[in-house]
């Protein structure tokens, strides 16, 4: 006798949550690491003190709720929150950053709502957010990119001061391409002409440019995420539909006021748009799961991050966007069901064609 | 030929080549034959036959009753040992009323119905009389009786016969082998059911991954002008009835409607032999072609078996396990049953018997959901995985229902695909389950509750009976002062 | 200040004769829910839920007196239909031990004293005088009165056997602590 518990099938695809998490977690590896090298040994710092807590806290939260914590922490989840939320800090900010982001995105936006799956708000996103609402001065100390080893970089020593303790050199700072322009057009200094102030596009697009700590490089993000969709971990669907949108509201506004609008590439190569479009917009959680839904979740992230950046008092939208998008993920969710096989959209059976004769 | 797109479906490891290059071969008749009265939808048959009887191969043991059913032969000549009850090819195990043979090993015929001649030439009556008879029932799983299926000519306009040679299950692989080495047969079946269905087409859908069988049949269809080969991509649940059509003709089936509905009526290639040997030689449905494999077993091969023999046996003539297998199972490893013992005999709709490794079967203990959405994506019906689960773990099954839980095909995608190894269709057979008990209790209720009725009626309408009866005795007593006596009798008998 | 109080205690005595018209005027004559309840018990008059017919435990039901799971014969169906009119979480876990049941008439034991023909509320019980009798176990749906009225303990109430046509997969067993969505 074989007992019998389980119905079929007996095959299952060679797939699991902790697969997933790490194939996330290694297509993001390229972009972080250029940017490890840019920001040099703060950076390096400031990442493994972020991912740590995020362990940490997670395995605390574990304990305090008697879920089994060793194979919970295995599925890779924490380490892939840590890594994003890292990913949305300045490069240089200190230690205890880190630490808070970690309390609030773990065991506020996750466990307060019952662990994995069942968070209704990106973790790493109410981090980054509550870090930024609460601390604007050190969420918004950009530096330029001082790389490893090179002459004016930050040594080991330097680096333990500006992590730990908390001596960010005046000289160092520069403002992100978003900041900038915003900060410009505030004193009344169109986007034509400050536009000429900001890297230009391409260096913007390998990643020589100051903003946070994984975020610079969309070249490097888009490997990243074109590899996962070649994994099929991700589609096509939030990240082209997050863009196009972002790249649309750009292109229009711009094209009817130059002087008061940046440019849709201009929107598409700055800030978190490419990590946002396909490592934060697309986590599985908190975005809807038809593909349907997927595209007018994206659709809605790219308008509001771009109304944020155009009009809001924050210079980057992108945190902003995805929270306000992950609230509406269950209405999005239950009017975007695909059609049954058979059924019309309203769950009808469909009816019968006439035979033609 | 035009193919059209089919939604989702997904690309398991198919697995088939520990059986596909091998020729079938026929298992000797073992040592008792167990042939369950029902092995297909509907009413089991009526035993012809009690302990003692001595029976011819071909012989007729059992007679279908009701509108849905069918007969049982006789798989060899011996003598009936019992008819008792035997545990089914069932996940629950359950005991099933069952004819147990002893072989007499002379394997001699029985007096078989004339074949006849020209089919061609017989009425649709005649050719489905003679599917009845014979005990056909679908065999790629199902085991609906054929000849009902047959027979839809007389209800709707047909236009094709699809032959579905698809077999999208992993490991299996009888089809391709019957198709490859009786294409002849198969086609000449085919072409007796088109027959008799009325039909001027003949559609045979073979997937992408059985080229040989695909170009044998093609020579064997040639002189045929009305046959074509389809050739579908390799995309389960591809053999699944309504997905096979859609993506032939680009037609979706309504639902709760049949293929019928479309004028396309489908039948397993197997079925289509079984027909080709009834009708040209009498030969009732007795034996089937069965894929023995799985990384647990020793020698993996397509076995032409007796019906009725038991699976122990079946193991056994295939070389016994390798190792122990993680679990066997009756058909595909996708859609298939776990069997719970290897006593269960081999069925008319046993497509494949499996005994598979852990390695082969490859599940994880389940863990959180992470709303990855991939079960909706694959869902080839178009359902919402995800959330019908959830309904369902809360037992909220009504919303489930709405969802459209009853409409799953059980194909299984879906917990193949789950990174959280979530038992997702395990969840919708229980559901579909419980709401059929639902439907059926509540059938219960109602018939209960009609009967309550008509026996209050009844009551009250005899007590006015005995009230007008009385009344009309009164005057009566009035008149005649001896009555009393007779008033009192009859409250008594009130 | 006066103005205020006047104002306000103008608005409350209009307000509060409005209310008390509507009520008085809108009122409902009688609660339909005992009716509707009523048509969802089995109505077969069993009394095994110790009130004397199916009409008197829906109003029970109505008032709140008696539990949803009141009604043997009815089955989780029935307990789930009540739970569901009624809006409160139905409590299956003492149900399912007992099961649906049916009678079965032991051979022998029967003398054929038609009893408990008279006393089958739907004619489930087939015999005649002195002859054994049998129950039509599609139609039986336990009550139980004909065990309670046998003379000779002929009948025993058995459970309702699973069959090949009734079994269907039980609920997947998931660990507690792993919440599937």
């Amino acid at each position: 006798m074989i007992p019998v518990t389980t119905s079929g099938p007996f095959t299952h695809k060679a797939n699991s949550v902790q697969n997933v998490m790490a194939t996330v977690l290694l297509a993001l590896l390229p972009a972080t690491a250029l940017n490890m090298y840019l920001f040099g040994w703060p950076a390096i710092f400031l990442f493994a003190v972020t991912i740590g807590s995020c362990v940490a806290v997670e395995a605390g939260c574990l304990m305090l709720y008697g879920r089994p914590v060793k194979e919970t922490l295995s599925d890779n989840t924490a380490v892939l929150t840590g890594w994003l939320m890292a990913a949305s800090l300045p490069p240089w900010a200190p230690w205890w950053l880190g630490l808070l982001g970690a309390v609030f995105a773990i065991a506020m936006a996750k466990h307060a709502f019952g662990g994995v799956g069942q968070n209704v708000f990106n973790p790493a996103m109410v981090g980054r957010t509550v870090l930024l609402v609460s601390f604007p001065v050190v969420m918004t100390a950009w530096v330029a990119p001082h790389p490893l080893f090179s002459a004016n970089a930050p040594g080991f020593a330097d680096a333990i001061a500006i992590t730990f303790g908390g001596h960010l050199p005046d000289t160092m700072s520069a403002a992100s391409a978003l900041g900038y322009v915003k900060t410009e057009l505030s004193r009344g200094i169109p986007v034509t002409q400050s536009m000429t102030q900001v890297p230009d596009l391409m260096d913007m697009a390998l990643g020589y440019r100051a903003g946070s700590l994984g975020e610079t490089s969309a070249l490097l993000i888009l490997a990243g995420g074109l590899f996962l969709m070649y994994k099929r971990i991700i589609s096509w669907h939030i990240p082209v539909s997050v863009i196009g949108s972002l790249f649309l509201m750009g292109t229009i506004f711009h094209a009817a006021d130059p002087a008061r609008y940046t440019s849709g590439m201009f929107h598409v190569m700055s800030g978190a748009t490419f990590l946002g479009a396909f490592f934060i917009a697309t986590d599985y959680v908190t975005s809807p799961v038809s593909k349907m839904g997927q595209l007018v979740f994206g659709a809605g992230v790219g308008l509001l991050a771009w109304t944020i950046r155009t009009y809001a008092g924050y210079p980057e939208g992108m945190a902003f966007a995805v929270l306000l998008m992950n609230s509406l993920t269950p209405i999005i969710d239950q009017y975007t069901r695909p059609r049954i096989f058979g059924r019309s959209r309203k769950g009808e059976p469909l009816p019968l064609a006439k035979e033609k004769a | 030929m035009k193919l059209f797109p089919v939604r989702g479906g997904i690309h398991p490891d198919y697995r088939k080549e520990q059986t596909s290059e091998k020729a079938i071969v026929a298992m000797p008749l073992p040592a008792a034959l167990y042939i369950p009265l029902q092995q297909h939808i509907g009413a089991p048959a009526e035993a012809l036959v009690q302990a003692g009887d001595v029976v011819k191969k071909g012989q007729k043991i059992g007679r279908n009753q009701g509108a849905v059913s069918a007969t049982q032969h006789a798989p060899t000549s011996g003598r009936i040992a019992s008819v008792t009850e035997v545990p089914a090819p069932h996940p629950s195990g359950l005991p099933t009323l069952t004819i147990v043979i002893e072989p007499d090993g002379k394997d001699e015929w029985a007096e078989l119905p004339a074949p006849i001649a020209d089919p061609f030439a017989a009425d649709m009556q005649t050719i489905n009389a003679r599917v009845a008879e014979s005990g056909i029932v679908g065999m790629g799983g199902a085991a609906f009786p054929s000849a009902i299926k047959l027979n839809l000519g007389t209800q709707k306009k047909l236009h094709t016969l699809l032959l579905n040679g698809a077999e999208c299950e992993p490991f299996l692989t009888c089809d391709d082998r019957v198709m490859r080495e009786h294409a002849d047969e198969v086609i000449d079946g085919a072409r007796i059911m088109a027959h008799a269905l009325g039909v001027p087409n003949i559609v045979i859908g073979i997937e992408d991954n059985k080229p040989q069988a695909a170009d044998i049949m093609r020579k064997a269809a040639s002189a045929f002008a009305n046959i074509q080969i389809a050739v579908v991509p390799v995309q389960y649940p591809m053999g699944s009835e309504k997905h096979l059509v859609q993506a032939i003709t680009g037609k979706e089936t309504p639902a709760r409607m049949l293929t019928a509905d479309l004028g396309i009526v489908v039948h397993n290639v197997a079925t289509a032999r079984a027909v080709h040997h009834a009708v040209r030689f009498g030969r009732p449905l007795i034996a089937r072609v069965v894929t023995v494999s799985g990384g647990a077993l020793r020698e993996p091969r397509n076995v032409e078996v007796a019906i009725g023999t038991k699976i122990s046996d079946l193991v056994e003539f295939c070389g016994g396990f390798a190792q122990r297998p993680e679990r066997v199972v009756n058909g595909g490893p996708m859609m298939g049953q776990p069997l719970p013992s290897l006593d269960a005999p081999v069925v008319k709709g046993t497509s494949g018997i499996l005994a598979l490794t852990a390695e082969e079967i490859s599940d994880r203990p389940t863990s959180a959901c992470i709303r990855c959405g991939t079960c909706v994506t694959i869902c080839p019906c178009g359902l919402s995985p995800v959330e019908m689960s959830s309904f369902i773990r809360k037992d909220n099954l009504e919303v489930a229902a709405k969802l459209g839980v009853m409409d799953c095909i059980s194909c299984g995608s879906c917990s193949w695909v789950c990174p959280s190894h979530i038992p997702l269709v395990h969840y919708f057979n229980y559901a579909k389950g419980m709401l059929n008990a639902q439907t059926r209790d509540q059938r219960k209720n109602e018939r209960i509750k009609t009967l309550v009725e008509a026996r209050t009626i009844r009551i009250e309408k005899a007590a006015e009976a005995k009230k007008a009866a009385l009344a009309a005795k009164k005057p009566a007593a009035a008149a005649a002062p001896a009555a009393p006596a007779t008033t009192t009798e009859e409250k008594a008998n009130a | 200040m006066l103005m205020a109080i006047g104002s306000l205690t103008a608005m409350g005595v209009t307000l509060g004769t409005i209310l008390g018209a509507a009520a008085r005027y809108l009122h409902v004559e009688e609660n339909p829910l005992e009716e509707e309840l009523k048509a969802m018990l089995p109505g077969s008059q069993c009394g095994q839920c110790g009130y004397v017919g199916c009409g008197q435990a829906a109003a029970a039901l109505a008032k709140g007196e008696a539990p949803v799971t009141l009604c043997p014969p009815g089955g989780k169906a029935v307990i789930e239909a009540l739970a569901k009119k009624l809006g409160v979480s139905a409590d299956l876990s003492e149900h399912e031990e007992k099961g649906p049941e049916h009678a079965y008439v032991i051979e022998g034991l029967c003398i054929g004293c038609t009893r408990c023909i008279r006393e089958c509320t739907t004619d489930s019980i087939l015999g005649a005088n002195k002859l054994m009798h049998t129950i039509i176990v599609e139609s039986c749906h336990g009550c139980g009165k004909c065990v309670e009225v046998c003379p000779t303990e002929a009948i025993v109430m058995k459970p309702i056997e699973v069959t090949l046509n009734t079994w269907h997969w039980p609920k997947p067993e998931v660990a507690h602590h792993v919440t599937v969505h």
